[in-house]
């Protein structure tokens, strides 16, 4: 984030939401991940002009409409090529990319990896729910392969993507996972997700309880985990691997310097883009 | 999960800001839980909650009242956030159902009377100002008469009324 962009007056959590009312199920997880995101950039004091909140498709990607910052509903998988493309061209702006796991990790799989190589100066909140909710119900790539419904019987049978695996493996310079039951353990990772320098990955577990009613066990299944985080790839490489997936909390703070245009010069101009769109 | 400790009240105006940020979170979620069944269209649940909602507002403006004189509104938003998952007397979102009943409601929103009186019971004893200690006494007090107006209006939505997750037309993808 820009550190230059706090508020003088002091908002609260409810001047970050916009006057749209969410259309998402009743019980869905992704309330409480907006209240969560809007209580951190008031914790912050964001200026809502200086936030820009970009998604791609599903129900979880509805957010930005939710919230009274800048906003862009983009095309499926793309939020992270346009959050890239919008920090890189306006670096004064705080870039919160959103969305779920299907949008993320399987149409957006191959923009996930290259944005942590990447590292620029953006924070990816996924609201992970394990299925397709806005398309009834498909199995998404952090599907257990067992999960037998009535779209895929028996299961896909196939291996579970492991976002912050493959976060870490790429060079993503923070990591957390928070629980959308928490929303104040939440709001505390995004504020810290936001203020880190670089990329900035927080998988929230985001209950659907339409298509995957079971998913009301989170509740007793999460923990906090009981380590600290640490700013050795090593280390959190050995962690994840005994991670079952529901331990919360910051598991990587990396020391990578963020991706800056023009590096190897000294024009610290941004590029004048609107000037190349003049009619 | 964030752990369930007391925060430091030092001062009545100290006192009456977190009880002011404890009803306005309480009616803030009760409207919005409001709007999430209006657009689910189960107006029934809508209205209760939308009452309740009411019903904290009042709470709220009560507590403006006593503090005045006070100047509540310039303490940094750090000091509103919670020691608990939410406010002590919010609603769970996670507990909502588009086809759940006013009885599941109504049990939703004493289960939040009840967690607020007893949250207020337990923070008298961890005060010290004999000021504050009365406060969160009275506070406790507030939340039980709540939680049995809840139960008087449960006497109107019996017991063997459908449960809502039992569901006659379930989404496609379920097994």
């Amino acid at each position: 984030m820009n550190q230059a962009t706090a508020c003088e007056t002091a908002l609260v959590a409810s001047d970050y939401k916009s006057g749209l009312k969410p259309v998402w199920c009743p019980g869905c997880g992704d309330y409480s991940v907006l209240q969560a995101l809007t209580k951190a950039m008031a914790s912050l004091a964001l200026k809502p002009e200086d936030v820009a909140v970009i998604s791609g498709i599903g129900c979880s990607s509805r957010i930005p409409a939710y919230t009274s910052t800048y906003g862009f509903h983009g095309v499926h998988g793309r939020s992270l090529a346009l959050s890239t493309g919008l920090k890189v061209a306006r670096p004064d702006l705080t870039v919160i990319c959103t969305g779920g796991d299907g949008d993320g990790f399987s149409i957006g799989g191959n923009h996930f990896m290259h944005a942590c190589r990447r590292n620029v100066d953006i924070t990816y909140i996924v609201m992970d729910n394990q299925v397709y909710g806005m398309t009834k119900g498909q199995a998404s790539p952090t599907t257990d392969p067992f999960w037998d419904s009535a779209l895929t019987p028996g299961g896909t049978g196939i291996s579970p993507f492991h976002p912050l695996v493959i976060a870490l493996a790429s060079g993503a310079n923070f990591l957390a996972r928070a629980f959308s039951g928490d929303p104040k353990g939440t709001a505390a990772m995004i504020e810290e997700a936001i203020t880190h320098p670089g990329f900035s990955f927080v998988q929230i577990l985001s209950p659907c309880v339409t298509y995957r009613p079971d998913q009301k066990d989170w509740r007793n299944k999460v923990r906090t985990a009981p380590v600290e985080a640490t700013a050795d790839p090593a280390r959190a490489a050995r962690r994840l691997m005994t991670d079952d997936g529901f331990n919360t909390g910051v598991l990587f703070r990396g020391e990578r310097e963020p991706f800056k245009l023009n590096q190897n010069n000294d024009s610290t101009e941004t590029y004048d883009f609107t000037s190349r769109f003049e009619v | 999960m964030t752990n369930n400790q007391y925060p430091k009240l030092e001062t009545i105006t100290d006192m009456l800001a977190f009880v002011l940020a404890v009803e306005n979170e309480a009616s803030e979620r009760y409207a919005e839980m409001a709007e999430a069944m209006d657009a689910h269209n189960n107006t029934k649940v809508a209205k209760l909650f939308r009452d309740m909602s009411d019903i904290e507002e009042l709470h709220a403006e009560s507590v403006q009242r006593q503090a005045a004189n006070l100047n509540l509104g310039e303490l940094p938003v750090k000091e509103y956030q919670w020691t608990t998952p939410e406010g002590p007397e919010t609603g769970d979102f996670a507990d909502l159902h588009y086809l759940m009943t006013p009885r599941e409601a109504l049990l939703l929103a004493r289960h939040n009377e009840e967690k607020a009186a007893t949250y207020f019971a337990e923070l008298a004893e961890q005060v010290t100002n004999p000021e504050v200690k009365s406060m969160a006494t009275e506070m406790a007090s507030e939340e039980r008469e709540h939680v049995d107006l809840v139960d008087k209006w449960l006497l109107e939505f019996p017991e063997d009324e459908s449960e809502w997750i039992e569901d006659t037309d379930p989404p496609v993808g379920q097994a």
